[in-house]
Parts: C-alpha cells; sequence; structure tokens
C-alpha cells in the first residue's frame, strides 16, 4: 500500500512567554493511503500539533513531514495554501462553520479557491451534502441545525474539493453519543466508499473503535503500535 | 458564493452595530462636510474679489475718506480701464438685524466695474435716472420680499436721517460665489443731503475701484497710485480687491484656523468609529478566518473580507452623511449671517472629498485587523476565545 503520510523524526516546540514547551519528541509514524487511523491520549500529549503538522497548518521544529510525497515543510505559506486547499479536508470540534451562510453556502467556501464553474461548483456542493444525508437542508443555516447535522455540514465541506486526506480534530467532542455514531458510521462510509485516507484525534475509546489503527501519545511521544 | 456576496453577509451580520457605526460615520461625514463649506464659503467671499481690480483706501483705515478730487487722478493712471468710487453708507433698514452691505456708488459705472452684478438695461437706465433710485442684491431682494418700485426707508446711522429709496433694479448673481446681498444707490444722492446737512463731510468719497486694462501689472499701478498721493494729507493704499477682501476678513483668522483643526479631528473620529467596529467584528471571528485560513484562504482573501467590509460602511455612512449634509447646508444656509457669508453653498470639492475621505478610511480602518488575522498562527486563530 502506498504511504499516503510520512512523518520522520518530528519534534515541535512552542514558546510562551519566553518559556519553550516540548510538545513532540521526535514522533515518526507513517500512514499508508486509505487508512483511518485514530491519535488518542490524554490532554497536552502532543495528539492535535501531530494532526496540525500534518494538516499543514502547523509547521515542526525539527524533522520532517511528507504528504503524498511532498515534502510540505520546504513550501512557502502560499503554496502551503494552496497546498492545502487541493489535499486535505478539515473537520473541527466545534464545527467552524460561519454562522451568517447557509449549508450550502459553508460547503461552498473551499470552492471558491478552485477555478471550478458555478454550475461545477453546485453539482459538487450537492452532492457533499447529500453523501452527508443533508441534501434537504441547503438553505438552513447553523442556527437552525442541530449539532450533529452541523458537524455534517463541516463535513461535507471538508470533502466538497474531493481531497484525499481528511483531519478530523475531536468531530464527536461536542455531540452527544447518537450523533456521534452518526458522524463516525459517515467518517467510516468516506474511508471505505471514496477511499479518504483520514487522521482523526479523539479522547473518546468509542470513536476510536471505528479506526482500523489507533495509535496512542503520551508527553509528546507516540507510544509504539499496541501500547 | 464569492467575495461580494461574503462581505455582504458579513456586513449584515450584527445589523445594530452596523447601523449605529453607519449613523455615526454619517454625523461625522455631514459635520466634517458642513465645516468644509463654511471654510469654503468664506474662502468664496475673498476668492470672488477680482485680482484684476485695484481697490484704493485711505493708506491709515478705510473707514477714512478719500477726497473726490482723487477719483479723477487716479483714472488718469497708466493701465485703467473702469473706475467706479464708493462709499459705504450703513443705516438700519426696518431692524438692526438686517444687516447687509449698502453703499453709494456711481450708477453710470458700477456695473462696468463689477460686470458679475447683472442688471437689465431698462434696470440700469432707470437707476441712473432717478436720484434717489436703488439696486439691490436678488438675496436680499428675496429675504425682504422686496420688489421693483418698492419704498426702502433706511434710517441713517453714519450719516443721520431718514433716507428713502426706489428700488429701480434687482441684480442677479453671474455666478454662484457672487455676493446677492449688496444695495447699491447714487453718490450724488447721499453727497447732495451732505452739502446741504453737513457740508464739511461731503465731496468725500469712501474707496476707489478701478477695473485694469488686460495684462497690466496689478502691483506696478498700485505703486502708480499711491506714489500719486505721498506726502499728502490722505495718502492712500492700493491694493487687488482679493487682497483687499483678506485683510477686510483677517481678524476672524483664529476662527477659521479652529475650524481647520476640527475638520481634522473629525476624520481622526469617522477613522476610531470606524476601527473600533471592525477591531470588535473581526475579533469575534477570528476563528472564522483561522478555518478559512486552513482551507486555503491566503492574506489577499482576508484583505477583500475585511477591507471589503470596512469600505461598505463607509461607503453607506458617506452617502447618508453627504445626504445629511445637504439638508443641514440648506438649513444652515437659511439662517447663516449673511455679512459673513454672503454666499454659502456646497462647493463640489466638499462632496468629493467628503465623501472619498471617508471611503478611503474604511480602507484604512481595515489595516489594523487584517493585520491581526493575516499574521496570526492557524493554530492560535482555531483555539481563540475572543
Amino acid at each position: 500500500m502506498t504511504t499516503a503520510i510520512k512523518v520522520e523524526n518530528v519534534s515541535k516546540t512552542y514558546t510562551r512567554d519566553k518559556m519553550s514547551v516540548p510538545v513532540l519528541n521526535n514522533v515518526s509514524i507513517e500512514i499508508p493511503e486509505g487508512e483511518f487511523v485514530a491519535l488518542m491520549g490524554p490532554s497536552g500529549s502532543g495528539k492535535t500539533t501531530l494532526l496540525n503538522l500534518i494538516a499543514g497548518i502547523d509547521r515542526p521544529t525539527g524533522g520532517r513531514v511528507s504528504v503524498q510525497g511532498e515534502d510540505i515543510g520546504t513550501m512557502n505559506e502560499s503554496s502551503l495554501a494552496k497546498w492545502r486547499s487541493r489535499n486535505i479536508g478539515f473537520i473541527f470540534q466545534f464545527y467552524n462553520l460561519i454562522p451568517v451562510l447557509t449549508a450550502y453556502e459553508n460547503v461552498e467556501l473551499p470552492l471558491m479557491l478552485t477555478p471550478l464553474s458555478k454550475a461545477q461548483r453546485k453539482q459538487q456542493v450537492e452532492t457533499s451534502l447529500a453523501i452527508v444525508g443533508l441534501a434537504d437542508r441547503m438553505k438552513h443555516t447553523p442556527n437552525q441545525l442541530s449539532g450533529g447535522q452541523q458537524q455534517r455540514v463541516a463535513i461535507a465541506r471538508a470533502i466538497a474539493t474531493d481531497p484525499n486526506i481528511i483531519v478530523a480534530d475531536e468531530p464527536t467532542g461536542d455531540l452527544d453519543k447518537k450523533s456521534a455514531l452518526e458522524i463516525m458510521t459517515l467518517l467510516e462510509r468516506l474511508n471505505k466508499e471514496f477511499g479518504k485516507t483520514i487522521i482523526m484525534v479523539t479522547h473518546d475509546p468509542s470513536a476510536a473503535e471505528h479506526a482500523h489503527i489507533v495509535r496512542h501519545l503520551d508527553k509528546g511521544d507516540l507510544l509504539p503500535e499496541g501500547a | 458564493m464569492n467575495t461580494t456576496r461574503m462581505v455582504m453577509k458579513n456586513t449584515l451580520r450584527h445589523p445594530l452595530r452596523n447601523i449605529l457605526t453607519i449613523l455615526g460615520i454619517a454625523i461625522a461625514v455631514s459635520a466634517f462636510g458642513l465645516l468644509r463649506t463654511v471654510l469654503t464659503s468664506w474662502d468664496a467671499g475673498i476668492e470672488a474679489g477680482s485680482v484684476d481690480r485695484l481697490v484704493t483706501r485711505d493708506a491709515v483705515s478705510f473707514i477714512f475718506p478719500l477726497p473726490l478730487a482723487y477719483a479723477d487722478k487716479i483714472e488718469k493712471t497708466e493701465g485703467i480701464d473702469k473706475l467706479c468710487y464708493l462709499n459705504w453708507f450703513g443705516g438700519v433698514y426696518k431692524d438692526k438685524q438686517n444687516f447687509f452691505p449698502r453703499m453709494a456708488c456711481q450708477p453710470d459705472r458700477i456695473f462696468d466695474v463689477y460686470p458679475e452684478y447683472v442688471v437689465s438695461t431698462q434696470e440700469r437706465e432707470a437707476f441712473i435716472n432717478e436720484r434717489n433710485a436703488c439696486v439691490v442684491g436678488e438675496s436680499i431682494a428675496q429675504q425682504f420680499n422686496i420688489k421693483l418700485g418698492d419704498l426702502m426707508t433706511v434710517e441713517g446711522d453714519i450719516y443721520p436721517g431718514k433716507w428713502d429709496f426706489v428700488v429701480r433694479g434687482i441684480y442677479k448673481r453671474r455666478d454662484q460665489n457672487t455676493d446677492g446681498t449688496q444695495m447699491f444707490f447714487s453718490w450724488v444722492y447721499l453727497n447732495e443731503r451732505l452739502l446741504q446737512d453737513a457740508p464739511s463731510r461731503a465731496n468725500k468719497i469712501g474707496w476707489v475701484v478701478t477695473k485694469l486694462k488686460p495684462g497690466t501689472n496689478s502691483a506696478a499701478v498700485s505703486k502708480a497710485i499711491d506714489n500719486q498721493f505721498i506726502n499728502s494729507s490722505a495718502e492712500t493704499k492700493s491694493e487687488t480687491e482679493r487682497a483687499f477682501n483678506q485683510s477686510f476678513f483677517e481678524s476672524y483668522s483664529a476662527i477659521f484656523t479652529a475650524i481647520r483643526i476640527m475638520s481634522i479631528l473629525i476624520i481622526g473620529i469617522i477613522l476610531m468609529v470606524l476601527g473600533n467596529t471592525m477591531i470588535m467584528s473581526t475579533r469575534e471571528r477570528t476563528r472564522e478566518y483561522a478555518m478559512l485560513k486552513a482551507l486555503g484562504f491566503r492574506g489577499n482573501h482576508l484583505v477583500a473580507f475585511i477591507a471589503g467590509e470596512s469600505i461598505i460602511i463607509a461607503f453607506i455612512g458617506a452617502i447618508i452623511g453627504v445626504g445629511m449634509l445637504y439638508l443641514m447646508v440648506l438649513g444652515v444656509g437659511a439662517v447663516v449671517p449673511k455679512q459673513f457669508f454672503p454666499v454659502f453653498f456646497i462647493a463640489p470639492s466638499t462632496y468629493i472629498i467628503s465623501f472619498s475621505s471617508a471611503v478611503l478610511l474604511g480602507g484604512l480602518a481595515s489595516i489594523l485587523p487584517v493585520w491581526h488575522n493575516t499574521k496570526i498562527q492557524i493554530v492560535d486563530g482555531l483555539r481563540f476565545n475572543g
């Protein structure tokens, strides 16, 4: 199986108020294409930081992150932004939908960065919303939707540009059990049916059960598989 | 979805806050415009003074009269085309509040020297032929409902007694900045009464206005006139009409400097009102902007979103402000003292400057929010809790 993501000896240290705080220590991990990986660990273990580095929204202090063969550490901000728009779909814990936009418009946002025509965009948005089961909620604004529905809109937004990789940071963290299950089932479907590589950060063991691979982090160290 | 729609949606996000901001900008724009109108109207009064007309007056002060004989001597000076002498009359028309300049002049010459005061040939003839005829400006006629043939009685103060004038002409203003508030009557009518009642004050004139021949050096002619009266009992000072107006109004210059400073402060207020709104709005949306950056939106997109919103708010505020300015000037113009502002109008440049400075400030007000949101790291933005 082809390697989708290769993280080699990555470390990350934050500087806050002149104090250095090491968050990741020489972490290495390879994620094959089409895998569904869950990153677990206590708060402050560095799992979100690792996710952010893989997604190209943060830069490592040391080491190298390659995604689909590209060393994203060497890209400048503008190239990295373009790269993210083409390759990464984001799902956040608190959905991060824009409250004044409808579900349709929220999903259309990443498509603003593509050269697609209006008709092509419409098709992409409608398909994405249909996949997440919200074809009948296109005109609704986020405050007219439940938490689970909002997260599904966020998932539709993440897949609208058809990226190969989806990063999800605590996608069920703000949801009840039923909605959380719906979201996890949806992510599983995206992985199985559409071949998306998914890397998910979660605290929730029942969410992690949907992943094929579960890796744990503790105090910035990636624990061996099966630990 | 496109950038414009996104900007519009964001602009409508906090209707009350943005309406208040728009009103704040509108009030500031109208206040700025009103102050500028005061300044431009003031300047218009000075600018209305021609540079090819000279005013010759007593060197000490224009309240001192000149001998009538000076007019003939001045007229013979090289470079002079036309001449008219005038005399400040003063007086009270009905009420002391009703101030407007009343001057004795040469009826057959005044409209040659001041072609910007437009009267018909018939009115001019009547003015010349009737000793106690007078011509008033259209603004005064309108203000006091004066019609041709009306009798105007003026109670003299500098020249005591009751003075009756018959209105034989109402002059129209050739240009927008021409003074329409003056009243002219025959100097001969004044002089005849003085010869009877106060002979020592007769045969005196207040000042002489001369129109220069085209291409004449005004400074040289002024010097030539004044040189004729050096060491006389009434030395003269000649200067262009514009310079004369300027010196006349100079004592009020401090007030106008204060107005200029206030108008600059108002620009600062617009910037702060709008800047405050934009900082609040974008601060609340820090996570959204971080999310957009994560999705691949770049700095130029954020500039368009934030600056676009700021400029739209400023634009709407500027439009309302200019509309308010128009109404305010209509209202203020009706009560403003005519002696200070014979003309009170909004100059086209005031519309342009008021409107464009507000829109420009809209752009400036977005600089700090744009800088904050483009510089903040995505991961910090996503964690931001306002």
